[in-house]
């Protein structure tokens, strides 16, 4: 499974632009860690549930109210562009 | 020196107006101007900000006022948003970020009297154990500059020993508190996950990061847990325990306490040295009345394993945030999907982009069940061996990192070999249990910092800090101080 490795499809799914010599670099680094995660295949766990966290907690609802945040103004402030209040964007539909 | 005060000493001398919280904040500031172009731990500071928060705490100090951290300066990892303060993670990705808001943590620190400055050193959004991956450049161990201070919060370990701040906020993915403090030669402290808000942490690994303290001693550790613990309706994985008052637990009584000693810790690789400090403790708390039980821990090897693989599928989510529109410098493309990628291959540096890589890798269709399901289902077994081991005792006694602290450029090419440095730091994120690093003694020649480490029941802080706090005070470990 680890000798599949395709550096280049898994980048494009993680919207990640790579040189070349990151590519191959990756590519050696990550197979050899892949190989180390094996070992987990040692395991029997056809018996057991997965945890996602360790201290569950389920349903944690709050009251559907209007609350004070963020300004228009402070939710802009970092924008790389912005314009009439907005985020600008590169068009997305032709 | 009033920088190389804890704060329960300062706070004793600020009460009684026989210091000011402005000669303290200079203090730190003119020990900052002496040696942080040595250590780097941080990456930047507002001294004009910090002298006027300490102006306005040392009014209210005149005044009477009586809060518990009230004039204390305490500095914070470029992870933990502080309103119009910048915020960078440690990564060029966010350019000129400044934070629109506190996070839940500062706020806490703020109604406690703190005064908040500076942006602490770290990896790259927390992923690394040796601060050599920040945008900002590598932070060095006060005990010898020509090596790492661990990581990733290696600027709050190194700030602390090196008595440029009183205290210092990081977070713990997977040891990032622990063994920092471990290779400085500071207390640090990763709460039971939910313990303490994350809101305003910028997340890596949401299942496993914890905000946490780095102090000079235990009981401090103490002072800032309750400062900073609560439920908080801005994170749902807060829990709504009531938060105890934490030092009130240190009465140096440990007699009859179980101390459980992990067999599958014994492993090769464990530095001789650290070893034998680890026995000495185990001597030292045998005299203090403690017991020692042997116990048994059987999936251990598989915690770094896991580890790497639920960390990174969180963090391959988490990060996709950072795509260039809402916030981030932006690197023009022909469409949005190059926008994204030449702004996050750009932004990013290497470590971040291995680990963005590997999970997306795990969490990808036909692979999914293979990685990602199969190392939440080893997380229950792993977790299961803590509830298990913590019916015999009521905390674990552990080195906290297998070596002191390594050479600069040491692991660099090697990232397999920098992850196994975490084995004893790793399984308590996984495990959702707390976890203390404080100080076990020094290595000889050159003379390095060891820690040692205690993980606690789920929400036992409060044993885990008497257990940390009885074997600190019968030894004159934290007493010593680097020579920079």
């Amino acid at each position: 499974m680890a000798n599949d490795f395709d550096v280049k499809y898994v980048a494009h799914l993680a919207r990640l632009s790579l040189s070349a010599e990151e590519e191959t670099q990756f590519g050696s680094q990550l197979t050899n860690i892949l190989g180390y995660i094996e070992k987990l295949k040692q395991l029997d766990v056809s018996q057991i549930e997965p945890t996602a966290h360790a201290v569950p907690l389920v349903n944690v609802f709050r009251k559907d109210e209007v609350r004070p945040s963020l300004s228009n103004e402070e939710a802009l402030r970092n924008a790389p562009a912005k314009a009439n209040g907005l985020f600008l964007v590169p068009k997305i539909v032709e | 020196m009033l920088n190389q005060l804890t704060i329960s000493e300062l706070t004793k001398k600020l009460a009684q107006r026989e210091v000011s919280a402005r000669e303290t904040m200079q203090s730190c500031l003119d020990q900052i101007a002496k040696v942080d172009g040595k250590i780097h731990a941080f990456i930047s500071h507002d001294a004009a900000d910090a002298l006027q928060q300490a102006d306005a705490a040392d009014k209210e100090l005149t005044a009477g006022v009586k809060k518990p951290l009230l004039g204390v300066p305490i500095a914070i990892k470029d992870v933990i948003a502080v309103k119009d303060q910048p915020l960078n993670c440690g990564s060029k990705i966010l350019g000129k970020f400044i934070s629109p808001y506190n996070a839940t943590v500062i706020e806490k620190l703020k109604d406690a009297g703190a005064i908040i400055f500076g942006r602490l050193n770290m990896d790259e959004f927390a992923m690394g154990s040796s601060t050599e991956n920040s945008a900002f450049g590598v932070t060095r161990n006060p005990w010898d500059t020509t090596r790492i201070p661990g990581g990733s919060s290696g600027g709050s370990a190194a700030a602390v020993s090196a008595d440029e701040c009183i205290a210092s906020l990081g977070t713990d993915t997977g040891g990032s508190i622990r063994q920092p403090a471990a290779l400085c030669g500071c207390v640090g402290m990763k709460p039971t996950y939910g313990r303490v808000s994350r809101y305003g942490l910028v997340a890596f690994a949401s299942s496993l990061d914890q905000v946490g303290p780095f102090t000079k001693d235990v009981r401090d550790s103490a002072l800032m847990l309750s400062a900073i613990s609560g439920h908080d309706v801005k994170d749902s994985t807060s829990i709504p325990h009531p938060v105890p008052n934490y030092a009130a637990a240190l009465n140096g009584n440990v007699k009859g306490l179980k101390l459980g000693l992990a067999k599958e810790y014994m492993v090769g690789g464990l530095d001789p040295q650290v070893s034998a400090a680890l026995q000495a403790a185990v001597k030292q708390y045998e005299k203090l009345g403690a017991e020692i039980v042997e116990i048994s821990l059987p999936h251990t090897e598989y915690a770094v394993a896991t580890y790497y693989i639920v960390a990174t599928a969180e963090a391959s989510a988490n990060l996709a945030r950072f795509d260039g529109i809402r916030y981030c410098d932006r690197v023009p493309g022909n469409d949005p999907i190059e926008l994204y990628s030449k702004t996050r291959g750009h932004g990013f540096g290497p470590e971040v982009k291995r680990r963005i890589i590997l999970g997306t890798y795990v969490l990808s269709s036909g692979y999914y069940d293979a990685y990602y399901l199969r190392a939440q289902k080893v997380r229950t077994l792993i977790r299961r061996d803590f509830l298990n081991a913590f019916e015999k005792v009521d905390a674990i006694l552990t080195p906290t990192s297998p070596t002191a602290a390594f050479k600069i450029g040491e692991k660099t090419g090697d990232p397999l070999q920098m992850y196994l440095s975490d084995i004893f730091t790793i399984s308590c994120n996984l495990a959702g249990i707390c976890g203390i690093s404080f100080q076990g003694g020094f290595t000889e020649n050159p003379k390095l910092p060891i820690g040692l480490q205690l993980l606690g029941k789920p929400f036992g802080e409060e044993t885990m800090l008497k257990l940390a706090h009885a074997y600190e005070q019968s030894t004159a470990w934290h007493k010593e101080k680097p020579t920079i």
